[in-house]
């Protein structure tokens, strides 16, 4: 105690401009919370879900902005905070897309609020929060904080999970989703804690740099694999799967909208940091765990997937199932690897998004009617959403001309570079398999309604959500290399203090 | 026999085995609260032991940060359970089964 009371405490010099995408978007959902407590009653009521989507396209711009500064200024990328916080192309880019989730999210999220009557304020706060979690996850360049992004992601989704109070399923989904969530977040703390004790600090770039000269590995070892649990749970990888259905059945649409982009994207930050980058030297030892991951979630999620009869559950699996093709990706352990699962990541970032929005604005007063039956003569009632929707659903089959296709065939070429010939094959037959589950979803809609059902009534903001993904899916499909340079810049790297 | 950091390792490697047991077995949310509670506190443990052996100050301020984290954590789960305790009778986990797990 003595010594700690001597020493003079150093603060750690803070570079405000790398940290300005994080302050925009938890500062935006402070001061929102403020005007809102206020002046409510005087602002019109689509406020919040307007403001949350122009700091979504802040959090965008100044990730540009700094992009733009790494490239001239520094090169490699730089770290701040006594090197607890990296920005690098890497943590740039996963943040630009959290915060394109949350503008288009928040974007059409108004309308279905109004329609189930629930006070939409606080749905915006959490998300903003939820967000600037994520983006603390995509910079983490230390264990604590990676941790500590991780649940101020996780703690805000578990709220807006059980937010529709007249759905039983979405309270439901909040509690399986909690308990399973903190289940995780101990194993992925404990798996803190032991490389903390392996190595010696919480520090990714010190860890990359004591892991190689470890005499002993079984601690090291055994950090990884519950780490990897932790991770793993939160980018729904098989068996660490199971809340998946259940949660994206019974939350509200706009939230599995949230959920199934920016989650996964910050998910998969931490994990393609920890392992790819700070984990490299021991890649040995966890590319056969990523192995088994990989094929599960690929197969399961396809195979689970085609017997489901509720669209929601279909596309539940569907995400166990791309969860998959990025940690293929991640299992070649190369730079070509690491970017075809940035690029998958950004693809799917957008269809994951288009995809909800559609199923929020068909699931009708209630949330409920996502069942395949819902679906049918959607082409009739409302083709434009149907070919919208169509689009995005080829799009996650991996159809060529759009970006899905690039996504799957850049993971599956750098599995073939590294010579991992199974799992490119296992691959590309559960992308096969799983066509078909995306085809029953599009037979559903242009077969003849079963039936009266109510009309589909689709709000204008929906409508632009949906346009914007499918424009984003399309364009990029077939003038692919702005993309491509995109993630082919955004390689990571750790800079220590 | 000298009590080593050994020995605060093994007994946090317990606590957690049975916070993850008794969470898994358990049928109960408050109780599965508890126990995800016994395992975050057996990886504080953890922490302490090695922030201990390594003599180093990081281990002891991490727990800082996890005793945060938890306690947001419960507000969060007890606001669900209250949330749910409204529209119905008891709280049971076998009985939270709308969605076919």
């Amino acid at each position: 105690m003595g010594v700690l009371l001597q020493t003079a405490v150093e603060i750690p010099s803070v570079d405000w401009g790398g940290l300005t995408p994080l302050l925009i978007m938890s500062g935006g959902s402070l001061i929102f919370l403020t005007i809102w407590s206020l002046l409510s009653d005087r602002l019109p009521s689509r406020t919040p879900s307007v403001f949350t989507s122009l700091i979504g396209v802040a959090t965008m711009v100044a990730a540009a902005i700094q992009w733009g500064r790494i490239n001239d200024d520094h090169p490699q990328g730089f770290s701040t905070l006594a090197g607890a916080f990296g920005i690098d192309g890497f943590s740039l880019l996963l943040t630009g897309l959290i915060g394109s989730a949350v503008a288009l999210t928040a974007f059409y999220a108004h309308d279905y609020l109004e329609r189930e009557d629930i006070n939409s304020a606080e749905f915006f706060v959490l998300l903003m929060l939820s967000a600037s979690g994520g983006i603390v996850m995509a910079g983490a360049n230390d264990l604590i904080v990676l941790f500590l992004g991780l649940e101020a992601l996780s703690i805000a989704v578990y709220i807006l999970a059980a937010s529709h109070l007249r759905r039983v399923e979405s309270q439901e989904a909040g509690l399986k989703y909690f308990i399973l969530g903190a289940f995780a977040s101990a194993f992925l703390l404990y798996g803190i804690a032991l490389m903390y004790g392996a190595t010696g600090s919480t520090n990714l770039a010190h860890i990359r740099d004591s892991v190689v000269a470890l005499e002993d590995r079984g601690l090291a070892f055994g950090a990884m694999a519950l780490l990897l649990v932790g991770l793993g749970f939160k980018v729904a990888a098989v068996p660490f799967h199971s809340w998946t259905p259940d949660v994206y059945h019974g939350a509200p649409s706009p939230v599995v909208s949230y959920m199934a982009s920016a989650v996964k994207v910050a998910g998969f930050a931490g994990l393609l940091r920890v392992f790819n980058v700070s984990l490299a030297g021991l890649a040995e030892d966890w590319t056969p765990m990523f192995f088994v991951l990989a094929c599960l979630s690929m197969v399961i999620g396809a195979v689970v997937g085609i017997v489901q009869d509720n669209v929601k559950r279909m596309l539940a699996y569907s995400s166990i199932s791309h969860a998959g093709f990025i940690l293929v990706g991640a299992e070649a352990a190369s730079t070509e690897g690491m970017s075809a699962a940035l690029y998958y990541l950004t693809a799917y970032t957008f269809i994951a998004v288009g995809s909800f929005a559609v199923i929020a604005v068909v699931a009708r007063r209630g949330d409920a009617a996502t069942g395949l039956e819902d679906f049918r003569g959607l082409a009739k009632s409302q083709p434009a959403l149907a070919l919208g929707f169509t689009i995005l659903l080829l799009a996650q089959a991996g159809v060529p001309f759009t970006t899905g296709f690039l996504a799957k065939f850049f993971v599956i070429g750098a599995a073939i570079e590294t010579e991992a010939y199974v799992l490119g094959v296992i691959a590309m037959v559960s992308a096969v398999v799983g066509a078909f589950l995306y085809l029953r979803i599009v037979l559903a809609m242009y077969g003849d309604a079963q039936g009266e059902t109510e009309d589909v009534h689709v709000p204008i903001t929906a409508a632009i959500v949906v346009g914007i993904t499918v424009v984003f899916t399309v364009f990029f499909g077939i003038f692919a290399d702005p993309l491509i340079d995109l993630v082919r810049d955004a390689s990571p790297v750790l800079v220590g203090r | 026999m000298e009590l080593t950091s050994t020995w605060y390792l093994v007994l946090a490697a317990i606590l957690f085995a049975i916070g993850a047991v008794g969470l898994l077995v358990r049928r109960n949310p408050l109780v599965m609260f508890m126990c995800v509670e016994l395992m975050l506190n057996a990886v504080n443990l953890t922490f302490v032991a090695f922030g201990a052996e390594l003599n180093d100050l990081g281990g002891e301020i991490s727990v800082f940060f996890v005793l945060v984290v938890a306690a947001a954590e419960v507000v969060v789960g007890l606001a669900i359970i209250v949330a749910i305790m409204r529209r119905r009778t008891g709280v049971n986990a076998d009985d939270i089964s709308v969605l076919r797990g």
